[in-house]
């Protein structure tokens, strides 16, 4: 029985993507935290499948899609806003900080 | 043997998603994202999805990663000094990270006998299997023959109108990133 790993695993990698997140400033090294975290989230419903019937799976594809829009959306938005500060770093992108 | 395979694939991951966020250069980040994926794929097909992990390697590693890798490419990162936070960040990172990893393991104290024990019964209304379409997952697997058309069954009854919806949304995303990448309509 692996779901109590799985479900341990799927903690582990998503605490992962949010400390990524916290710790990197390269918004698109933030884009990939952000797919870790939805891989994460995908492994505990896959987890659950096993148990609980095949909504589970349905529902990770349904992420798979969501993720997939919002990568290339996402990215289409840095490379705007590349085009305009000639930079992806976080630092350099603070037109709204008080 | 399945339980040797899962926390090996497991530990590749976790090493992976580790090397993925402390890597300075986004190029390798990426490719050790994709090994997490990959290790992953293996972990859904050890979890009786062997669909998903098909569909996991082809639409993650090959599509939305290549697009990852194509976008650093473009825009010629990776040669600054490095965009990890100074210390204080990491103390916040792993306090944040532990903090989260403990209240998932503390939902452990929350089963359907500690429910009971508590009163709560009444709230819970039938059983997961109710709610959800099928059975056990091996078992339903089973009785329809291969794990494609068990996947299939609920995805194209009870959730038709969201996989519908689905594909306006891809709709919607390509059209919004041809406008935002343009530089002018």
């Amino acid at each position: 029985m692996l779901l109590g790993p799985a479900l341990l695993l799927s903690a582990i990698l998503f605490c992962i993507g949010v400390a990524g997140v916290v710790i990197r400033r390269n918004a698109i090294v933030l884009f990939m935290c952000i797919e870790l975290m939805l891989n994460a989230v995908n492994l505990s419903f896959v987890a659950l499948a096993t148990v609980h019937g095949f909504g589970g799976q349905v529902m990770v594809f349904f992420v798979m899609t969501v993720a997939a829009a919002e990568a290339a959306v996402g990215l289409a938005i840095m490379l705007a806003i590349f085009r305009h500060i000639r930079s992806v770093d976080l630092k350099n992108i603070n037109l709204l900080q008080g | 043997m399945t339980e040797i395979v899962f926390y090996v694939l497991g530990g590749f991951a976790v090493a992976s998603a580790l090397l993925t966020i402390s890597q300075r250069n986004p190029v390798p980040a990426a490719l050790w994202l994709v090994s997490t994926i990959f290790a992953l794929a293996g972990i859904y097909v050890l979890l009786h999805a062997q669909f998903i992990a098909a569909i996991q390697v082809l639409v993650y590693a090959g599509a939305v990663m290549v697009l990852f890798l194509f976008v650093i490419m473009l825009l010629n990162l990776g040669r600054e000094k490095g965009d990890i936070r100074p210390a204080p960040a990491w103390g916040l990172a792993a306090a944040i990270a532990a903090g989260i990893v403990g209240a998932l393991v503390g939902l452990r104290r929350i089963t359907p006998a500690a429910l009971a024990l508590a009163g709560w019964e009444g709230t819970v209304k039938g059983s997961p299997f109710d709610v959800l379409p099928g059975g056990l997952a091996v078992q339903s697997a089973d009785s329809l023959g291969n794990v494609v058309a068990s996947l299939a069954r609920p995805l194209f009854e009870t959730y038709l109108v969201p996989f519908e919806i689905t594909s306006v949304l891809l709709l919607a995303a390509a059209v919004g990133a041809v406008v935002l990448a343009k530089r002018r309509l």
